[in-house]
């Protein structure tokens, strides 16, 4: 058995962030491409703590508090915005929300 | 240990600033529910005192210069400077906002509070010292300016906006997010001065590449904030839907408190791995001067065209940045200074014409602006003159210092593309002028209104700023080279 090292979170984190990454460029639907921005914060929450394990510090697990309120906080308005957008325009579609030249 | 965990009152005075506006917000909150229609004009009111009051604090805490919160802000010229202009440029927002939310019929209530909240987060990216604290007043203020563009929640184009907002700029967000996590580990610190002494002090083994992955994540994230090339996609869309006044804020503050980390963070923190990251920047400010104005050359909505107009200046600002100097980051803070003033002026007008519903909004709908309403129509021509960079404005002064130290770093190239770029841009402010003063009146400057009083001082405080920057540039340009270093 391996021992599981900082370089393995890192290499997680990395894979988190590719995937949110290419989700949030090739998906069509707005909750995806939420999700996707979600995936790439809980990335960065993965690097903060491996980090603060690294560096027997614990202002990384303080700054991943952080990052986890504001996720909180970035998820409730943009939903919020899409429930507006969806009130006047039904669709959750990016490529159908074309009114202003994209 | 834990007794300088509790700040002293002297930290808390230096946070002064950011508690009016916070506790001045939250009452707005709390009090909109509970007063009528009739008060709509209080939140207004009371915005520009809080303001107001907020700005004396800033300059009265720069009498006592230093550290709060365990060093997490620092009060100094440089965040004092930016302190000043993001409240003034909410000030300037709050004025045409009172005829523009009776015109379209909206809550006044929480505009204002949202406005308030998103400075506040301003505030706190311009003094914050340390990256976590930067994150925190970005989001204040992003989260805030996202609910602000789509104001109008009735109005498709503003959901539209608000939404390409919000999803741009979150993912932009996390980028940064990604590159702090990664400084954080690989210096062991969030401190900008602890993470510069890391690097310089080459005890990070195998850590460079990481340290420049970090560099580029947080260049792409601030890119976006900055509306900087290749990350601008966003930018005319969301000022072509957002309410006229929250466009001329959102060209404005959040964008200089974006500079202000950008200038702190790559000349503190990145300062070490300069020449790394100029030629990124060369390209980024060469790509946003000549695409923002090329762009905005074929436009017709006035909107887009000053969103395209505020990416080409954005470059301007990034030609500061890769001179990487002492005289280019005082010339960034003028810039940002002449540059709130000019288009938020540029913007009222806009906020002014476009009428209910914003129907006029084309280039044409300014013909014979100038024979219907000589006085707006004077100046607008102030703000675009600016625009274009004429003596005695301040856009002429920004520009030329801006320039003077591309060429005092030996970035003469750039220095040419940037003045080229200049002279193109002028086209399209011309023809605007062109058609206020030669063109027969339209529907849409036969229909303007008469100014009301916030919407003339709209348009007369930026239009007095803007000469007064043009006419004794010292003022302002002494105070900025002082505050300019960072690392002594």
């Amino acid at each position: 058995m391996h021992p599981i090292t900082t370089a393995h979170y890192l290499g997680l984190s990395a894979a988190l962030l590719l995937i949110g990454t290419v989700g949030v460029l090739t998906r069509r639907n707005i909750v995806i491409i939420l999700m996707s921005i979600e995936l790439i914060l809980n990335a960065v929450n993965l690097n903060l703590i491996a980090f603060s394990k690294a560096l027997q510090s614990v202002n990384g697990q303080i700054f991943a508090i952080f990052v986890i309120t504001d996720a909180v906080a970035e998820a409730a308005v943009g939903l919020g915005i899409l429930i507006a957008l969806f009130r006047n325009k039904e669709t959750v579609l990016a490529d159908e929300i074309d009114l202003l030249k994209w | 240990m834990y007794a300088s965990l509790v700040p002293t009152s002297a930290e808390m005075i230096r946070f002064l600033p950011e508690l009016i506006l916070t506790v001045v917000a939250t009452l707005f909150m709390v009090l909109d529910p509970l007063l009528g229609r009739q008060s709509r004009h209080v939140y207004g009111h009371f915005s520009i005192l809080a303001l107001l009051g907020a700005m004396a604090a800033a300059v009265y805490v720069y009498r006592d210069p230093g550290a709060a919160f365990s060093g997490m802000l620092m009060v100094d010229g440089f965040a004092t400077f930016f302190r000043v202009v993001v409240i003034g440029v909410g000030i300037l927002t709050v004025l045409p906002s009172y005829r523009y939310l009776d015109r379209e019929d909206a809550e006044t209530g929480e505009y204002h509070a949202l406005l308030l909240f998103s400075i506040v987060g301003q505030c706190v990216m311009v003094t914050a010292n340390e990256l976590i604290m930067i994150f925190i007043g970005l989001e204040i203020s992003s989260i805030a300016s996202y609910v602000l563009a789509g104001y109008l929640r009735d109005d498709r184009r503003a959901n539209e906006a608000a939404l390409k907002y919000f999803l741009l700029g979150s993912f932009a967000t996390a980028f940064f997010l990604y590159g702090v996590a990664l400084i954080y580990g690989m210096t062991g610190s969030t401190n900008l001065a602890t993470v510069r002494r890391a690097i310089l002090g080459g005890s990070l083994g195998s850590a460079p590449i990481f340290i420049g992955v970090a560099a580029a994540l947080m260049f792409v994230g601030l890119g976006f904030k900055v509306s900087g090339a290749p990350f601008q996609i966003w930018a005319p869309d969301v000022y072509q839907g957002a309410p006229t006044p929250v466009a001329a804020f959102l060209s404005a503050g959040p964008k200089a408190a974006a500079f202000a980390i950008f200038l702190r963070i790559f000349l503190t923190a990145f300062q070490p791995i300069g020449p790394g990251w100029e030629p990124l920047v060369w390209v980024s400010a060469l790509a946003s001067m000549t695409l923002g104005n090329f762009a905005a050359l074929t436009q017709s909505n006035i909107k887009r065209l000053l969103a395209y107009s505020s990416i080409a200046h954005a470059g301007y600002v990034l030609v500061a940045l890769a001179a990487r100097s002492n005289v280019g980051t005082a010339a960034a803070m003028f810039y940002m200074a002449a540059y709130a003033f000019m288009n938020i002026g540029a913007f009222a007008v806009v906020s002014h014409l476009s009428g209910k519903g914003e129907r006029y909004l084309k280039v044409e709908d300014f013909a014979g602006l100038g024979a219907k309403q000589p006085g707006t129509a004077a100046l607008l021509s102030i703000f675009l003159l600016s625009l274009i960079g004429v003596p005695l404005t301040g856009g002429f002064f920004g520009k030329f210092y801006i320039f003077k130290a591309a060429l005092d770093s030996h970035l003469v190239w750039l220095t040419v593309l940037g003045l080229l770029n200049s002279a193109v841009a002028a086209y399209y402010y011309l023809r605007i002028l062109v058609m206020m003063y030669m063109r027969e009146p339209g529907e849409a400057a036969s229909r303007i209104q008469p100014l009301t009083p916030g919407l003339r001082a709209a348009l007369v405080l930026p239009a007095l700023g803007t000469l007064v920057l043009g006419i004794f540039p010292g003022w302002v340009l002494d105070f900025a080279g002082r505050s300019s270093v960072f690392v002594r």
